[in-house]
Formats: structure tokens, C-alpha cells, sequence
């Protein structure tokens, strides 16, 4: 064996006991999977142990106990059919029977005394009533002296009706080592038995590890922060390999989601910074070198503006958190989308009008929806705000809403530069930026709320090239009946 | 007119008074949910500026509650720093008339209290509205200014019908966004400019004297020449 399992006991309780305190951090990694290991090593140990035990005792319980239940058998017949004798013939047909049993060679086994009622010998072939025999109708088992030899023997006294003592008993000398070569084999079978429990749970913890290793020393590796390793995978397709497969497929999930994480916070940097960065500037420059009043006034206005550009990037992520948080669902509420969008639709048909833009649009009603009117309000209106933003005069955008195979779908198309294939996927993402709109206003989180309305409206937004320019289709499920 | 500022930060309230005052309102300042209901239950106010989160273990929505459950109908005006969509229903739902986040321009805070006040005034349905010679007849839906009739579109009307509403006040753009469309977002493009000069278009082109004016960094207002 290759460890103590005394102290590997120990440790186990050790880590069962820091298991059941979770206030205390737990010893990273090794000591954990190690308990695990103990524990299904104990198990098993136990598991062979109790089933040994129970086959050692049935086979006891069968050999020795079902030779011991026959003498006990004979015995009793013996009496029996002695009492009849004494019964029926009296004293003398007993002596008779007795002796014909004595006499008996096929009974060897037998012993038998008579004393009369002064505890004088009449017949058997004891020469004594063996010592501590002291109650009748009780088994004894008592080692007793017959013809010269000492021999255990299972015994039972009587007292008959005329006051005479009679003793029948077996020799069980040959039963008693049968049960002691049975005990010592049971014995050292039970030895080995739990030799090879505890050799099975060392085998057991041991292949354990071995399989746990792998992923525990990637998963440390991975706590310890570097997120790119991936748990090897042995190619045999067990269960071990399924889960190594799993896991990995959950870290390439956290490893994006981290990017994401690590992506959002360095643009909230960036895009923060900037703004604040020219306020700052501003107000320096003022205090600096305004001379009249006026500059001085126009330096904070400017100011002011940056910082509401500041709350306003603010309020939109944590709109968008909002919404992808999912409370808004219990604000749902069956509404047709036409009247809205028409709404919408006359809103910014007066700015694209202003700006020499043609606003195609084409509302089909009803559109069914069970929403939240807002939020949905929002999306289209962030999407008109981009339509208009990157379209050129004279070009037109495309307005269309219908429902189709129990989907609404809102389609809003215009003829501006577009999103580039490899940069559309990537458009929802919260602060992104296609190169190209990098120099026009915006916070770059228009499109990542309108997907956020869309999925919690378990709907979806796609942006398809437009030839030239983008098409953004937002598609919900439509509200049944 | 006579104001409540219930607000604890001390640079807000600050500057709420200040400004307030220079508008030539009377203002009562309470720093904590305690003595601003004590305030506003035993004195009469025309409106109540009304922070969410205050010290003193009634919370703005608590006093607002209790003071409205005493028949108390006196305007209030939320001003918080909780932004989200539940928030403003919550204060709207407890009685609140208006619901103003933080930060905020304080051009906002002004017009909105002050449409409060005129909200509260308003008696009875009027038939009739009119600023300088421009009249509207909310009945047939008509509008007229001097002796000429104006064409105007259902949102026009009902953007001029706002205007004229809140004449001689301040009108925000986000003011008109929820009143006029019911949005209560800010979009990106200035859709509420091209609305208004398009009503301007109508109601003031033909005329040597212009109605609806433009406040800088405020929004608009509806007003016969002299104030």
C-alpha cells in the first residue's frame, strides 16, 4: 500500500469537516479531489467488506449451525424414544435400550448415563456426571471423560418420573474442528478480504485521481488566470472525455463572455474618457484664457453638453442591462405594434423629409404582439436614428412591418455605406464601432439595445447587406387569437 | 408660486433653491423624509420637488403615499437618481405627476415644475385656447390666427394645442416627446426641431410677429410678444 489509510482517513474527515464550514475557503484543488477519492474508496471498502462479512456469516451460519441444529435434532429424538421405553417397559426397558445403543456400533458418537434417584451409576458410558451440568433440559457443551478419552460433547440431562437421572448427549469433538478449521479459514479469508478492500480502494482513489487530474490541474490553471487551456481529451470517447468536452465548451463560453466583459469595460473607458477628457479641456482652457464673460459661459455650456453625452451612454447601458436582466417581461402587455410604428413612422418622416430622404413606408396591421410597447418604441426608433444618420440625400429607406407565418417582421433598409460582412456579427456588441462610423456621432450602443428588445421579446435582429447599404430585420413572435 | 424642495444632498438642493428663487418662486427647503412630509402636510405649496431616497426613514415614496392618502392633491415632482423604467412607474403609480432623473439640466426641472403648477390650475375642460391673436378651438378642432385659418396635421394640432397650453411657459423637448408622442426616451435625431419649425412654418411664416419662440439650452415657448 502505497499511503497510510489511517492518516488518508484523517484528511478525508479533515476536508468533510471544511466541506460543512463553507464560511472557511477551502484548500484549493488537491485536497478536495482527494476527499472525493477517499470517499468512494471508503465506500467501496465498505460496500466489499459488508458483503464479505455477510457471505462468511450465511456459510458459518449454514455449516456449523445446521450440524449443530442436527445433533440437537438426534438428541432430542434420542429422548424421546427413551422416555417411551421407560414409559411403556419401565426402568428395565430402558437399561435395555440404553445398552443395545451403547452396544451399537454404528453409534459411536452416543453418550449416555442413568443414575438412579441416589445418583448411583445404573448404566452409560460415563463413568461421572460431568461437572457444571447442573440443570436439566438445558443444552449443554461440555468437554467430558468416556472410556479413557476427553471429548466436547453436546448434552442434555433429564429427570424421569421414578426420580432417575438420564443424560444423552453426542460427541461433537469432530464438529468442533470442523468450526475451528471453518473459523480460522473464515478468518484469513476476512483478512484477505479486507486486504483486498483496502487494496481496491487504493486502486479506485488512485484511478480516480488519475482521471480527476487533467481536469483539476487545467481548471487551477484556469483560476489562476490563464483562460486559454483546455482539458486534453484522451480520444476514447468515455464519459471522461464527454465531460472534458463539456467543460471546454463552457470555457470557450467564459473566455468569450470575459472578452465581452474586458472589451465593454475598456470601451466604457475609452468611450467615457473622451468626453470627459474635453469637458475637462474645456473648462482648463476657460479658466485659463477667457477673457470676457461670454467665452467663459460658452466653455461650461459645451461642457455641460459632453457630460449629458456622459449620463447618456450611462442611461443607455443600464437600459440595456435592464432589459437583458428580463424584469421587463412583467410589464408585457397585448398591444398592436401598428398604430406605434405609424406613430414612429410620422415622427422621423418630417426629419427625412428635412434632410432630402425618401421614408418608404409600408405598414401592414394588425401586428399582434405581446410586449412591451417602450421597448419595442425604442428599437425601431434607435434604427430610424441610424437609417437617417448614415443615409445620403436623395437615397431612401425602406420601412416595412408585416406579420408572416405568425412573426412580426419590421424591416427597416437604407441605402447608406452599410456594415462590412465580418463587422455585422459583431454590430450588437455594446460600444462597437465599425471603422467606417467611427467619425459620426453616436455611443455605439444603438443596435446592442435594439438586439436586447429583440431577444427579450424572444425575437431576434438580423442585419443583412442591403446592396449597397444595411437591412435590419427585427423579428418577433406574434401574440395567438 | 410657493415650492417644497425635499432633497438631502446639500449641492443639489443648493442649486435647486438658488435657481428656484431666481425664477421668483418662494422655496421651503427639508432635508429628510420626516420633516419634509411635516411641511408639506401643515403648509400649502403649489408644488413639491421630491427626492426618492431620503434620510429619516420615510422614503420619498412613503411621504408622497401618506400624503396623498390625507386628500393631499398638491403637484409632485420626482427627482431621482433611480433611472430605471420600474422606478418612474413606481413614482408615477404612487402618486407622483412627474418624474425627473438625475442629473438634469435645471431648465428641465423649471419647466416641468412650472407645467405642474398650470396643470394643477386647470379648471374644467376649456373649449377655446388663445395666445396673442392665435386662437384654437379644441371642439370643431379648428385653428385660426387673426382671420386666417391654419391647416394643421392631427400631431400638429396637438403639438400646438400643447404649446398652448403651457403658453408663457418654458416647453422642453423631452417635455414634448411624452406629452405630445408619448416617449419617454431620448432619440438621437432631432425630431422634435424639425416638428416644431414645421408648426412654426404654419403658424408664424405668414406673420410679422412671431409666436412660438425658441429659449436656448431649454426648448420652446408659445407666448404673445411681451411676457
Amino acid at each position: 500500500m502505497e499511503t497510510n489509510p489511517l492518516a488518508e482517513a484523517e484528511s478525508g474527515a479533515r476536508a468533510a469537516q471544511e466541506a460543512a464550514t463553507p464560511r472557511q475557503p477551502r484548500r484549493k484543488g488537491k485536497p478536495l479531489i482527494r476527499s472525493t477519492g477517499i470517499r468512494f474508496a471508503v465506500t467501496y471498502a465498505l460496500v466489499f467488506g459488508l458483503s464479505a462479512f455477510t457471505l462468511a456469516f450465511s456459510l458459518w451460519y449454514s455449516t456449523v449451525g445446521l450440524l449443530q441444529r442436527q445433533v440437537q435434532f438426534a438428541i432430542l429424538n434420542d429422548a424421546t424414544a427413551l422416555n417411551e421405553h421407560y414409559q411403556i417397559g419401565g426402568l428395565p426397558s430402558l437399561i435395555n435400550a440404553i445398552h443395545s445403543r451403547l452396544t451399537d456400533s454404528g453409534d459411536s458418537d452416543g453418550i449416555y448415563l442413568l443414575l438412579d434417584p441416589l445418583g448411583n451409576h445404573i448404566i452409560g458410558n460415563l463413568d461421572q456426571w460431568p461437572a457444571g451440568l447442573n440443570r436439566v433440559n438445558t443444552w449443554y457443551e461440555l468437554p467430558v471423560t468416556r472410556r479413557g478419552t476427553r471429548s466436547i460433547s453436546l448434552l442434555r440431562a433429564y429427570t424421569l418420573s421414578g426420580g432417575e437421572q438420564l443424560l444423552i448427549g453426542r460427541d461433537v469433538s469432530a464438529r468442533a474442528q470442523l468450526r475451528g478449521v471453518m473459523r480460522d479459514a473464515l478468518l484469513w479469508a476476512l483478512g484477505l478480504m479486507i486486504f483486498l478492500g483496502l487494496l481496491g480502494a487504493v486502486l479506485i482513489r488512485s484511478m480516480f485521481r488519475r482521471m480527476m487530474r487533467d481536469i483539476s490541474t487545467t481548471t487551477r490553471a484556469i483560476a489562476l488566470g490563464d483562460l486559454t487551456r483546455r482539458i486534453p481529451k484522451h480520444g476514447n470517447g468515455d464519459e471522461f472525455d464527454e465531460l472534458a468536452e463539456i467543460i471546454n465548451d463552457m470555457l470557450e463560453r467564459i473566455a468569450r463572455l470575459m472578452d465581452g466583459v474586458r472589451q465593454v469595460s475598456n470601451a466604457i473607458a475609452h468611450d467615457l474618457r473622451t468626453p470627459i477628457t474635453r469637458a475637462r479641456t474645456r473648462l482648463e482652457d476657460a479658466s485659463l484664457h477667457a477673457h470676457t464673460k461670454e467665452d467663459l459661459q460658452l466653455a461650461v455650456e459645451r461642457a455641460m453638453l459632453d457630460l449629458d453625452g456622459v449620463v447618456g451612454v450611462f442611461e443607455a447601458l443600464l437600459r440595456i442591462a435592464e432589459i437583458e436582466a428580463g424584469s421587463r417581461r412583467s410589464a408585457f402587455a397585448a398591444i398592436d405594434l401598428a398604430p406605434m410604428l405609424r406613430d414612429i413612422d410620422e415622427l422621423y418622416r418630417a426629419v427625412a423629409e428635412e434632410r432630402g430622404l425618401i421614408l418608404d413606408t409600408r405598414i401592414n396591421e394588425p401586428l399582434p404582439l405581446l410586449g412591451d410597447r417602450e421597448l419595442v418604441q425604442q428599437a425601431i426608433a434607435n434604427l430610424l436614428d441610424n437609417a437617417l444618420k448614415f443615409s445620403a440625400t436623395g437615397t431612401t429607406i425602406r420601412f416595412t412591418a408585416r406579420v408572416e407565418e405568425a412573426l412580426i417582421e419590421i424591416c427597416i433598409a437604407d441605402r447608406g455605406p452599410g456594415i462590412s460582412e465580418e463587422d455585422r456579427s459583431r454590430a450588437t456588441e455594446r460600444f462597437f464601432r465599425a471603422e467606417s462610423a467611427r467619425s459620426t456621432a453616436g455611443s455605439g450602443l444603438g443596435l446592442a439595445l435594439v438586439a436586447a428588445v429583440a431577444q427579450l421579446h424572444n425575437g431576434t435582429l438580423r442585419l443583412a447587406n442591403n446592396n449597397p447599404g444595411l437591412r435590419a430585420i427585427i423579428t418577433l413572435p406574434a401574440r395567438r387569437g | 408660486m410657493r415650492i417644497l424642495v425635499v432633497e438631502d444632498d446639500k449641492d443639489v438642493a443648493g442649486f435647486v433653491l438658488k435657481g428656484l428663487r431666481e425664477a421668483g418662486h418662494t422655496v421651503e427647503h427639508a432635508d429628510n423624509g420626516r420633516d419634509g412630509l411635516f411641511l408639506a402636510a401643515s403648509e400649502n405649496f403649489d408644488a413639491i420637488i421630491l427626492d426618492r431616497m431620503l434620510p429619516g426613514g420615510i422614503d420619498g415614496l412613503r411621504l408622497l403615499e401618506t400624503l396623498r392618502a390625507q386628500d393631499n392633491a398638491t403637484p409632485v415632482l420626482f427627482l431621482s437618481a433611480l433611472s430605471q423604467v420600474d422606478d418612474r412607474v413606481k413614482g408615477l403609480k404612487a402618486g407622483g405627476d412627474d418624474y425627473l432623473t438625475k442629473p438634469f439640466a435645471f431648465a428641465e426641472l423649471l419647466a416641468r415644475v412650472e407645467a405642474l403648477t398650470r396643470r394643477g390650475k386647470s379648471d374644467g375642460p376649456a373649449t377655446k385656447l388663445c395666445v396673442g391673436d392665435l386662437e384654437m378651438d379644441l371642439l370643431s378642432r379648428s385653428v385660426r390666427r387673426g382671420m386666417q385659418k391654419i391647416d394643421l396635421q392631427p400631431r400638429e394640432f396637438r403639438l400646438l394645442e400643447y404649446l398652448m397650453r403651457h403658453a408663457g411657459q418654458v416647453v422642453t423637448r423631452t417635455m414634448l416627446l411624452e406629452g405630445v408622442w408619448d416617449y419617454h426616451f431620448d432619440p438621437q435625431t432631432n425630431v422634435i426641431d424639425v416638428h416644431v419649425s414645421r408648426l412654426r412654418q404654419k403658424i408664424d411664416k405668414p406673420f410679422e410677429l412671431p409666436l412660438l419662440h425658441t429659449v436656448r439650452n431649454a426648448g420652446y415657448m408659445l407666448r404673445a410678444e411681451e411676457v
